[in-house]
């Protein structure tokens, strides 16, 4: 059955590409073997095919070849279907074949494929020779990337059921999504909320359950020169670091602490050290320092020190 | 506002199934051209560039031999030969050119390539921007939504250690690298034969033998607290496996110890960080959440952090080293 299509999907597009003129489906039926009989379903099924076709993106044209023809005809442009010429020197055709690895098996692994099968059919010879060993990977998880992706490639509005930090119970959201972004491995989506009526960005791990699109391909429009990218970084970034600690790290520990010190002197005690360091934000950096157990003790500030004790003290009950 | 519409499976999500009729016909398009804009090339080389086998291929070429159209007059718009070992495509009216590249195509590939010119690693950023400029020209419009994808690489990692990295593989040298591991809090010192530099999650890491531990190893990159290419050859076992990472970083192993944990709502976090085998929904927001290690150190380590917002229910004896490090600790501020 798939081998009977084929073939036929095969002969439609060699006869739609030969030819100069625009064909009439009784033209293309008579040309092309593998239709059925009847009429009516041939233009059933050749409906289909071109539907296909057109969704590997081969550029079906209808149109008539003169003012005076009433039934109108199909063909494809060469000039719409031909990749351009493309030539790649050795070093540019290598990191090509790096590239088309990057996605391996995550969504976009498909489409990185058939890119490079049309790239090497025009004779570029996209193997992977940059230096042995490197493997850049892009992985994509997340259930929801799929759909997001289309959405923002064809500009649909979407909504989805979002779990949002702090909350139990996923919430319905409607999102406009102009980008897509990778964070420290993390996938984003970035857009404008129409419950909010502001940009929001969402982390695509929080989406539960199917997202849906919710209007047309092309009625998103993506403001000018929005910088999606940033837009991520601002809102996951933590506040930058400002105050300073004294800790007391116990020798050959705390490596975590250490490698941001300010200052290092031992301790009047020996196997101790006495370190200062930058900190942001009380609550985190008090579950970082009660993670060492007891090899690093808070000297000062007093608010830093009563937050580990607090947070060991909830460890031992 | 159109009806809600559930979303189609992603771009990517055929690769499962087997070809479908249109990827078979892709295929078929481009062997052609493949062919044309080599004049001759060998069955082998071809059959390995499309990844299938010879007798695969055989197939798709009587297909494309076959093709008749039967009107005005029948004809065989395809001429070509395969004898020897050789194939050879004598005519192909109208079919010498490739299809232009569909929109998750072209954008797929000059996503990755921007990546790739953020890497430190990639070295001569010269190529990439070439291609970049090279491929953005001849994929034309399909390539614009590639700019609405951002893909930000890590930018912890010094760019010396990950040029030490590359040195050590392209020459084949062994490493020496003193390295902070996390989970017990420790510098340790060994002796590395990279295998691999690889690029997770957005996260670098070192695969290499480990000398000290007799073991394929994963180092991050930016716990590599100094790094040196020793003048001695790398020697990776023949025994050595790379790690499966599209399956996940973390590997399952019959030696692992099964730890539960309950977290409070300011918890929950943990559950979305580790990788979990179960995860239940508890009263009050609470979670309990199941996984497996073959290290439990760090598990006490988070325990600590976590303070009341967690506590390990088993093993027992895991929850009794907590408790006690916590004592331990709290002695400290006596």
């Amino acid at each position: 059955m798939s081998r009977r299509k084929t073939e036929r999907l095969l002969s439609l597009v060699v006869c739609l590409l030969s030819a100069r003129r625009y064909l009439t489906a009784s033209q293309i039926r008579a040309a092309v073997p593998g239709y059925p009989e009847s009429f009516d379903a041939f233009k059933r099924m050749f409906e289909r095919d071109k539907d296909e076709l057109r969704e590997l993106g081969i550029p079906l044209e209808t149109g008539t070849n003169s003012g005076s023809e009433e039934e109108p005809g199909y063909r494809i442009s060469r000039q719409a279907y031909e990749l351009p010429d493309i030539r790649l020197e050795p070093d540019e055709a290598a990191v090509l074949g790096l590239a088309a690895r990057v996605w391996r098996r995550a969504e976009l692994a498909g489409a990185a494929e058939g890119a490079l099968l049309k790239l090497r059919a025009a004779g570029i010879e996209a193997e992977d020779l940059t230096q042995p060993g490197i493997e850049p990977r892009l992985q994509t998880v997340e259930a929801s990337f799929g759909p997001l992706w289309e959405a923002v490639r064809d500009r649909r509005p979407v909504s989805f059921g979002y779990l949002a930090a702090g909350r139990s119970n996923p919430q319905q959201r409607q999102l406009e999504p102009w980008g897509v972004v990778n964070r420290r491995g993390r996938w984003y989506v970035v857009g404008h909320d129409r419950d909010r009526g502001e940009q929001r960005v969402f982390r695509l791990s929080r989406i539960s359950g199917e997202v849906r699109f919710i209007g047309r391909p092309g009625s998103v429009s993506v403001p000018p020169g929005i910088d999606v990218r940033g837009a991520v970084r601002d809102w996951d970034n933590e506040p930058p670091p400002q105050p300073v600690c004294r800790l007391r790290i116990r020798s050959g520990a705390g490596y975590g602490l250490r490698r941001h010190a300010v200052s290092t002197a031992p301790d009047s005690e020996p196997g101790w050290d006495v370190v200062e360091v930058h900190y942001s934000e009380i609550g985190w950096f008090s579950e970082q320092i009660a993670s060492f157990g007891s090899d690093v003790v808070v000297l000062e500030p007093v608010d830093l020190r009563e937050a580990v004790i607090g947070r060991l003290k909830g460890a031992l009950a | 506002m159109t009806a809600a519409a559930p979303a189609r499976p992603g771009p990517g999500s055929g690769q499962a199934r087997g070809p479908t009729a249109t990827d078979r016909l892709q295929r078929l398009l481009a062997l052609v051209q493949y062919v044309v804009s080599r004049n001759v090339v060998g069955m082998a080389e071809t059959a390995a560039a499309f990844g299938i086998s010879e007798r695969e291929l055989v197939d798709d070429l009587n297909m494309l031999w076959c093709v008749e159209l039967r009107s005005p007059d029948p004809y065989c718009p395809i001429d070509l030969s395969y004898e020897g070992g050789e194939i050879v495509v004598s005519e192909a009216e109208a079919m010498d050119r490739p299809l232009r590249l569909g929109v998750d195509e072209a954008c797929a590939l000059l996503v990755a390539l921007r990546m790739l010119a953020d890497l430190p690693s990639i070295g001569d950023g010269s190529a990439l921007s070439r291609t970049i400029a090279k491929l953005e020209a001849a994929a034309g419009t399909a390539g614009n939504p590639s700019a609405q994808v951002a893909i930000q690489v890590d930018d912890v990692t010094s760019q010396s250690v990950t040029a030490h990295v590359t040195d050590a593989l392209s020459q084949g040298k062994r490493l020496h690298i003193a390295y902070y591991v996390h989970g017990r809090d420790e510098a340790t010192e060994r002796d590395v034969d990279p295998m691999r530099l690889l690029m997770v999650d957005g996260r670098s890491y070192l695969e290499g033998w480990c000398r000290r531990a007799s073991a394929v190893r994963l180092f991050r990159l930016d716990r590599i607290m100094s790094i040196q290419v020793l003048d001695v050859a790398s020697e990776v076992p023949e025994t050595a496996e790379p790690v499966d990472v599209d399956g996940g970083l973390f590997r399952p192993s019959p030696q692992d110890v099964h730890v539960v944990l309950e977290l409070g709502s300011a918890g929950r976090w943990v559950a979305e960080y580790y990788p979990c085998e179960q995860i239940e929904e508890l009263e009050d927001r609470r979670l309990r959440i199941r996984l497996r290690t073959p290290d439990t150190q760090w598990v006490r380590r988070l325990a600590l952090r976590l303070g009341e917002d967690g506590r390990v229910i088993s093993p027992a004896e895991l929850a009794q080293e907590v408790a006690a490090d916590a004592a331990a600790a709290l002695r400290q501020y006596e």
